[in-house]
């Protein structure tokens, strides 16, 4: 397989896209605009323990890809070797070729601290930092240095919280402690930070495991309106919610891809008996 | 249904026996704070009951007639000021003096040396005074000032006693007539070290404790907290950082008399520093703390939940973006702590400066951070070896004040630590 050239930017979304209401699972067979991300023969080991097994996959661009797959099935650590956060555990490793829009994100020339600023994240805990609402996602465009005035980075942040659909509850209160939000808000606010350095693809590890059903819509609604311009990969134990916000599913276990397709097969018309097994709950 | 009233019953005994232990486990814990809290109290009681008379003294206002047949022009450091005060005291008390001049030299023996001083000072200054009455407020001597705090009795056998009985019995004259008076003890707190218990003051050994102190933290606080942010943040984890790790455990409990040592063979013999100095000794107590700081940094560090150092990574900040803008501050009030521990407790330490020559008599303030200087833990202990009786309340004081110190200093981490931990 080659490396696909210059994807995502021109290919015209699916029809359905535009169409279909929200929170309306619609599956669209097939990628449906350009590969992204392209996967070939990844493995992870920490330590001398293998977590991932030759994972090939091309994830679409302006689309969800849900991974889904029992615990420790590998997923997660799938999604970390996107952005490379797989290096900061110590003893973790990484072989074969991951290319984001056609260049291999473990080149040597590639500075992890650029990519993660490309892969934004957003973690199963929301983990604000600290401080303030506004330092919250003022801080990825001040170290990126993406801002050129104050009222450009005040910019930034409005049009990154109007996007995660926080403005309008923290307009007024942009100096209070981000912790102080509730925990549906900390993740939209985590995912405003994300979007602030104008990232090109955007992983989500299990985002809404923390969270109460209603904040779990709120974030679902979210995710289903960035894709229009992002490319989404989220890992999910719900497979209830990767029907619901995914186009595309990969189901992994025990370290292997064991199937990967439109969500709509996967979860009607899965070709192996083990996914057949898991989503019908007989393990996992 | 015997069976199971039997096994009530079991259940009863067992339950009774856990509640037992319960509140007795309770109990045991009171008294455990009873008792740390009973020698607290003891401890500190002590040192105010030994004390506090420090903070009050008695000063005479004395008027000396400068009698130019007295004093010697040419040579106005020789002549004996005090001699001539006593004199004077003398006459106002209408005391006859014999013809050795003892009863002068009694009286003289009740002023404050100070006041020889001031007068040569005066007269330096001003020639013209020579001939003209000088009046002036100098402490009484410390044994006057025992006398009037009930510290020397007359029911003491006179051979046993500091003061003569016609010293006693002036001393109660002019105490009488408002010629002495009792008032706050400012001297304690504005002079330095003395060989007169009367004019011993305090304020040399806490500058020079001051000063020192800053030295320490200057260097031990940078050293250190970088030290542990390397080793919890950066360090491969390996054999290497075990090794230096177990390290750093032991040099904490290494004993502070060592510290001295070393700090004797390496600032004072190989470097040549200054003894007795506030830089020296800093330097010193640095090593000393550095353990201590590593090893709270580090737990504060450890502390810090790890989804922020991914959300920081995940954002695209370096490692040292991370540790500086986001693990750090967070850590920050652990840090403090740690920091103001361990120097809290090298405020108090002696044995390492004793070492490097820190027990030198030192009168007059510290010019600088390489001049001689006394600290208050050592000023503590010099006092309390002094033979004068009026050392003794004032090592106590000394020791008051150096509790006043850590106390200072303990409050002002903890508002500190409040004022960062605000920061969300």
């Amino acid at each position: 397989m080659t490396a696909p050239q210059n994807i995502g930017e021109n290919s015209s979304m699916p029809h359905d896209t535009q169409l279909r209401p929200p929170m309306v699972a619609v599956h669209t067979p097939g990628p449906a605009a350009g590969v992204k991300i392209h996967c070939e023969k990844v493995n992870a080991f920490y330590g001398d323990k293998q977590a991932l097994h030759d994972i090939t996959i091309d994830i679409p661009d302006r689309a969800v890809t849900a991974f889904i797959g029992p615990s420790g099935c590998g997923k997660s650590t799938f999604l970390r070797c996107i952005n490379r956060m797989n290096e900061t555990i110590p003893g973790a490793r990484v072989t074969g070729r991951i290319e984001i829009d056609g260049s291999d994100v473990n080149a040597r020339d590639v500075d992890p601290v650029v990519l993660r600023s490309r892969v934004g994240m957003v973690f199963q805990k929301p983990n604000p930092f600290p401080k303030s609402i506004f330092e919250n996602v003022a801080y990825g465009p001040r170290i990126h240095g993406l801002a050129s005035s104050k009222v450009d980075l005040e910019g930034i942040v409005e049009a990154s919280l109007k996007k995660a659909g926080l403005w309008a509850e923290v307009a007024d209160r942009l100096h209070q402690s981000g912790s102080s939000l509730s925990g549906g808000q900390q993740q939209r606010l985590v995912i405003a930070r994300a979007i602030a350095v104008q990232p090109r693809v955007i992983l989500m590890d299990e985002p809404c495991s923390a969270l109460d059903p209603i904040a779990t819509a709120r974030i679902e609604e979210l995710i289903d309106e960035l894709r229009r311009q992002y490319c989404i990969v989220i890992v999910t134990h719900s497979m209830a919610q990767a029907a619901r916000v995914s186009q595309r599913t990969a189901f992994f276990h025990m370290g292997i891809l064991v199937e990967e397709g439109a969500t709509g097969e996967i979860f009607t018309n899965p070709r192996e008996t083990r996914t057949q097994d898991y989503i019908t709950g007989r393990f996992g | 249904m015997t069976d199971i009233a039997q096994d009530t019953r079991a259940q009863d005994a067992r339950l009774k026996k856990r509640h037992a232990a319960e509140a007795r486990f309770r109990w045991y814990g009171r008294v455990a704070i009873a008792i740390a809290l009973g020698f607290l109290v003891l401890l500190l009681g002590r040192v105010v009951q030994q004390g506090y008379t420090a903070f009050w003294t008695h000063s005479i206002t004395a008027s000396v007639y400068l009698d130019p047949a007295r004093i010697d022009r040419t040579d106005l450091e020789g002549n004996n000021f005090d001699y001539i005060a006593g004199g004077d005291l003398l006459k106002r008390l209408k005391v006859q003096d014999d013809a050795l001049g003892l009863a002068s030299g009694e009286a003289m023996d009740l002023v404050s040396r100070d006041l020889g001083f001031q007068l040569l000072d005066r007269i330096k200054a001003d020639p013209s005074l020579i001939g003209k009455t000088v009046t002036l407020t100098v402490p009484v001597k410390a044994n006057a000032d025992l006398y009037y705090k009930g510290e020397i009795k007359r029911s003491t056998p006179a051979a046993d006693r500091k003061l003569t009985d016609r010293q006693m019995a002036w001393l109660d004259r002019l105490k009488a007539d408002g010629v002495v008076k009792g008032h706050f003890n400012s001297g304690f707190f504005t002079r330095s070290d003395s060989t007169e218990p009367e004019q011993a003051g305090v304020l040399g050994a806490v500058v020079g404790s001051a000063l020192m102190l800053l030295v320490a933290a200057l260097i031990a606080v940078p050293v250190g907290v970088l030290a542990a942010v390397w080793l919890e943040e950066f360090s491969p984890k390996g054999r290497l950082s075990g090794f230096i790790e177990v390290n750093i455990n032991n040099l904490a409990a290494v004993p502070s008399i060592v510290y001295g040592l070393l700090g004797l063979v390496l600032f004072i013999n190989w470097l040549g520093f200054p003894r007795s100095a506030p830089l020296t000794g800093g330097l010193v107590l640095a090593l000393m703390s550095l353990p201590t700081i590593i090893i709270a940094t580090r737990a504060a560090l450890k502390a810090v939940p790890p989804s922020i150092r991914e959300a920081a990574l995940g954002m695209g900040a370096s490692r040292t973006q991370t540790v500086f803008h986001h693990v750090l501050p967070q850590a920050m009030p652990g840090v403090m702590t740690g920091v103001i521990l361990s120097l809290a407790h090298a405020l108090g330490e002696t044995a390492p400066l004793l070492m490097i020559g820190m027990v030198a008599f030192t009168p007059g303030l510290p010019e600088s951070i390489s001049s001689a200087a006394s600290v208050l833990p050592v000023q503590v202990f010099l006092w309390e070896n002094a033979a004068e009786a009026a050392f003794h309340e004032r090592t106590a004081g000394a020791i008051m004040v150096l509790l006043l110190f850590m106390i200072v200093m303990n409050s002002a981490a903890v508002i500190l630590r409040r004022r960062f931990e605000k920061r969300w």
